[in-house]
């Protein structure tokens, strides 16, 4: 495990500045996520802690000494990619041990740490075997065993889970956390564009955009107390509802926001009016779109199977105390 | 997405430099040095010796006491005594210019017919049709034959007294005697073209085809569906799309063909009717000891050819970078 | 209805064309080869006899098979040399980003385009400087002037396609660039090696200019020059049914190398060109 500090960080490529000025603490042991809509730098970020791209300026410390000259394979990282890239030519085993042969390991030194990991995380049966007759789940699977074996002191993983089908992805996502756990809690770094994965996995997450960081904090904080507008919108499913101008006036912002699951259905004071526009029926929960005469049509959460016609009238009023209010410049004004 | 670049950026003094990007610059420039020696050593080095021979009076049998003798070979003049002013060197030689014209007028012929005949073949090949694999497999013998041995199979085919072609010629009328097809000025140039676009035409057919499958088959497709005529399908919709690798290698083979030499000195050793500048320059070089000559003439053709490919590369802007790396 | 049955008509004409066109040259060459005495002096478009006294001739002319030993010799040492250099450049060009890497592609790309003439001169002083005059060496050394480049450029376009991301995790490995190229990188592009290889042999196996004029005896003569030399006792004497059977013999383990690797050369020639 390892304490990273990144101080400062600025990143460009040629003319064009990716990483704008970011500095963080990454606590030992804690998993972290990379969150942020594409071109947002998370990947980049990452390829700079790991040593894939030089720091063009600020420095990056582990454990309080600074690796920004180091190559990737002194600072004590490993890294799993999101096209998993295993030597095609090499059966599992030997893509696993290839690190260790490079720093001229013992044999049985590299069989032992092989085998752990592979048990670990269910592959022994595959130790044969080449990655093109595994399937992406398994290759996944190795893509991290070959982590494992390095023994790192930071865990890189570069949306790893995005090659994988739905369900394969919830399964890997819980493989991860397990991962995590049985690990003695070694630090973590995990790119994702998906805000699902990062509620789901983070200790704390690092909400990205345009290169610069918009909130760091746990999953709980970013969804109760997010310090602007992009990160209210960013997280949570379905997004959080934004209404500025009159709406926003009556409590005393320039703009609201209110997520689905925090509408009521029904006449009470301070509701809204509107009529329905479309609904979904989950089965476990139910989504209605309601057009309130002003802005964009608003989603509600209903708990289990409703139907509601289009053109139905109906009445939404928000829960109180989850209401956040927001100034023009986005940043909160404090709920009500 | 891990599609960012690997290595460094050429931008001002960074604060700190990466191990890991110096180390791979020092390795490049490593695993280049004996590439860049050898080509040195072998090309360029000999090129420079060649310019420096075509100024100086050198002779094959003692390179060591050439002295330097200006534009001497290109161009000069002498005043005869009674007051006629005679020209000499390359710039002046009928022979040469014989040469120049022969091999400009051997390029584009052989080009042009081998650009149409290729392009026939590979619209055959991109064509879907049982047997594909015996044609494809049959064009290849031509280019995989040495031109030595083409110029030899060819010669034997066009010789006058045996040969099969005259036999078939007569035999179909279209002659009523036999040519001596080598020997003769008129139709030396004939035969050299006809084994050349033989040898040819599958390589430009090759890469035609590649150019052909990359395009999408819906638009012929979507032209089928719109009821378009063949024939403006292939004028408006293949020829447009498949021009840039077409250019590729109609340029590619016409600085080829401005270089012959092989097929030319085997087939039809001697004919003024073929000699290209490079079998001239050769001429002059080897067999007549006319080294310094010989090599004023090599310089010209290589400048030629210089000037053609800069501009090939200038105008084609050619793409050195593939995808960004 | 008819129009459809004339145009597959003419279509297969037009197919059966451009193979006998293609091919008959060479099966000419080998009816010919066959012939011995009088016979070859008649004109036959099919296979009449059956002799092998052309193909004893040429073996009985003394120089022969040491002249196809000389070819393989020199074409299989060229080749391996280019490659050993190839290799190493094409991974700094095509993985390293460096300042003038542009210039220098172009620089070799320009290489390959010199007109062969025009370093006769300067090769021939540096040859008989080193002492290489009529030697294998001698044209093994400059060969490299056609198939350094060649190889050069063709492994960079393939080594341009190998994917990124498996380069980065043999660095999070550890490993150094001859690392990546010996141990990740090589035998993942051994098909390309083989290509590359195989035209760069071609290339070499055909070569005449330099052949022609850096040797002056029978012993060290490769196989263009030997059948473009090959003369009877005058000059209308030419013995035909031997340069065929020369031809044949030349030929025929070329045009199966070909054909056995047929797809791999189409894509390595489409490789120089189209991509190029």
């Amino acid at each position: 495990m390892a304490e990273l500090e990144l101080k400062d960080i600025h990143k460009s490529f040629g003319g064009f500045e990716v990483i704008k000025g970011v500095s963080l603490e990454v606590r030992s042991g804690e998993f972290m996520v990379f969150v942020g809509p594409s071109g947002c730098g998370k990947s980049t970020l990452l390829r700079l802690i790991a040593g894939l791209e030089d720091i063009t300026s600020g420095t990056l410390s582990f454990d309080g000494q600074v690796v920004n000259s180091l190559t990737p394979s002194k600072r004590g990282i490993a890294m799993v990619f999101q096209s998993y890239a295993l030597y095609p030519h090499m059966t599992v085993y030997d893509n696993m041990a290839f690190g260790m042969q490079l720093a001229k390991a013992g044999k049985d030194q590299i069989r032992q740490r092989v085998e752990k990991a592979a048990e670990l995380l269910q592959i022994t049966p595959y130790l044969k075997r080449l990655p093109k007759q595994l399937s992406g789940g398994q290759r996944q699977r190795v893509a991290i065993g070959r982590a494992i074996v390095r023994d790192p002191k930071v865990f890189l993983f570069d949306e790893p889970l995005s090659n994988l089908d739905a369900a394969l992805r919830v399964a890997t996502r819980l493989e991860i956390a397990k991962l995590h756990h049985s690990m003695n809690n070694v630090t973590m770094i995990y790119v994702t564009h998906d805000q699902v994965e990062a509620m789901t996995l983070a200790d704390r997450i690092c909400v990205l955009r345009d290169g610069l960081v918009e909130q760091v904090g746990t999953p709980k904080e970013l969804y109760e107390n997010p310090q602007s507008i992009f990160v209210a919108g960013f997280i949570g499913s379905p997004k959080m509802n934004f209404l500025n101008g009159q709406i926003g006036a009556q409590f005393g912002a320039n703009t609201i926001g209110i997520r689905p699951e925090h509408i009521l259905i029904g006449p009470g004071e301070g509701a809204w009016n509107g009529k329905v526009i479309h609904s979904e029926d989950l089965g476990s929960d139910s989504y209605v779109y309601v057009d309130i005469g002003v802005g964009d049509p608003v989603t509600v959460r209903e708990d289990g199977s409703h139907k509601h016609q289009p053109d139905e009238a109906i009445a939404i009023r928000p829960m109180p105390g989850h209401l956040h209010r927001f100034d023009e410049a986005g940043k909160p004004m404090g709920r009500h | 997405m891990a599609t960012e670049t690997m290595g460094a950026i050429a931008a001002p003094a960074k604060p700190i430099k990466s191990e890991l990007f110096l180390s791979r610059t020092r390795a490049a420039m490593i695993f280049l040095l004996p590439m860049i020696i050898a080509l040195l050593v072998v090309a360029g080095w000999p090129l420079l010796r060649t310019i420096y021979f075509s100024f100086t009076d050198a002779s094959m049998t003692n390179l060591a006491a050439a002295k330097f003798v200006g534009f001497h070979n290109y161009l000069s003049w002498t005043q005869l005594k009674s007051g006629k002013i005679f020209w000499s060197g390359v710039l002046a030689d009928p022979a040469w210019w014989n040469a120049v014209w022969n091999t400009i007028r051997f390029a584009f012929v052989s080009v042009l017919l081998e650009t149409i005949a290729g392009t026939v073949v590979a619209l055959v090949l991109n064509a879907e049709f049982k047997g594909r694999g015996i044609v494809r497999a049959a064009i290849l013998v031509p280019w995989a034959i040495p031109t030595i041995v083409s110029a030899k199979m060819w010669g034997w085919m066009l010789n006058d007294q045996f040969g099969i072609v005259n036999d078939l010629l007569l035999k179909l009328h279209i002659i009523d005697t036999k040519i001596a097809w080598t020997a003769t000025p008129d139709t030396a140039m004939y035969a050299v073209l006809a084994v050349d676009i033989w040898k040819t035409t599958p390589f430009m057919a090759l890469l035609i085809l590649a150019g052909l499958q990359m395009i999408p088959k819906d638009i012929y497709e979507a032209a089928a569906i719109d009821g378009v005529h063949p024939v403006k399908v292939f004028f408006r919709v293949t020829l447009p799309l498949v021009r840039p690798a077409l250019m590729v290698a109609v340029i590619f083979r016409l600085l080829d063909a401005l270089r012959i030499f092989d097929l030319i000195y085997v087939l039809s050793t001697n004919s003024a009717a073929t000699k290209t500048m490079s079998v001239i320059s050769r001429e002059n070089l080897i067999d007549f000891d006319k080294f310094a000559y010989g090599s004023a003439e090599s310089t010209l053709l290589f400048i030629i050819i210089g000037v053609l490919t800069v501009l090939y590369i200038w105008l084609g802007r050619v793409n050195l970078e593939g995808d960004a790396r | 209805m008819a129009w459809a049955v004339t145009k597959r008509t003419a279509f297969y004409l037009l197919v059966i064309f451009i193979v006998v066109e293609s091919v008959f040259p060479f099966y000419y060459a080998i009816l010919t080869s066959f012939k011995s005495g009088t016979a070859l002096f008649e004109v036959n478009y099919w296979p009449t006899m059956f002799s092998w006294d052309n193909y004893a001739a040429v073996f009985q002319n003394g120089s022969f098979p040491r002249n196809l030993l000389n070819s393989v010799i020199v074409a299989t040492l060229t080749v391996a040399l280019a490659l050993l250099f190839a290799v190493t450049s094409s991974y700094a060009l095509s993985r390293v980003r460096f300042r003038g890497r542009s210039l220098l592609l172009l620089t070799i790309l320009s290489v390959s385009m010199f007109p062969q003439i025009a370093v006769l001169s300067g090769l021939f002083e540096v040859i008989r400087v080193f002492g290489l005059f009529n030697t294998l060496w001698g044209l093994i050394f400059s060969y490299t002037i056609f198939t350094l480049p060649f190889t050069v450029w063709v492994l960079t376009t393939f080594m341009r396609e190998l994917p990124l991301e498996i380069e980065e995790a043999a660095i999070v490995d550890g490993a150094t660039p001859w690392i990546i190229i010996t141990r990740v990188f090589m035998p993942l592009m051994w098909p390309a090696l083989v290509t590359t290889g195989l035209l760069a042999f071609i290339a070499a196996w055909n070569e005449f200019l330099f052949a022609l004029t850096f040797t002056s005896s029978n012993a060290t003569r490769t196989v263009p020059v030997a059948i473009a030399l090959l003369s009877g006792a005058s000059q209308f004497e030419i013995p035909w049914g031997t340069i065929m059977a020369a031809s044949v013999i030349v030929t025929v383990p070329l045009v199966v190398l070909v054909l056995i690797f047929q797809r791999k050369i189409i894509s390595g020639l489409t490789a120089g060109g189209v991509k190029g």
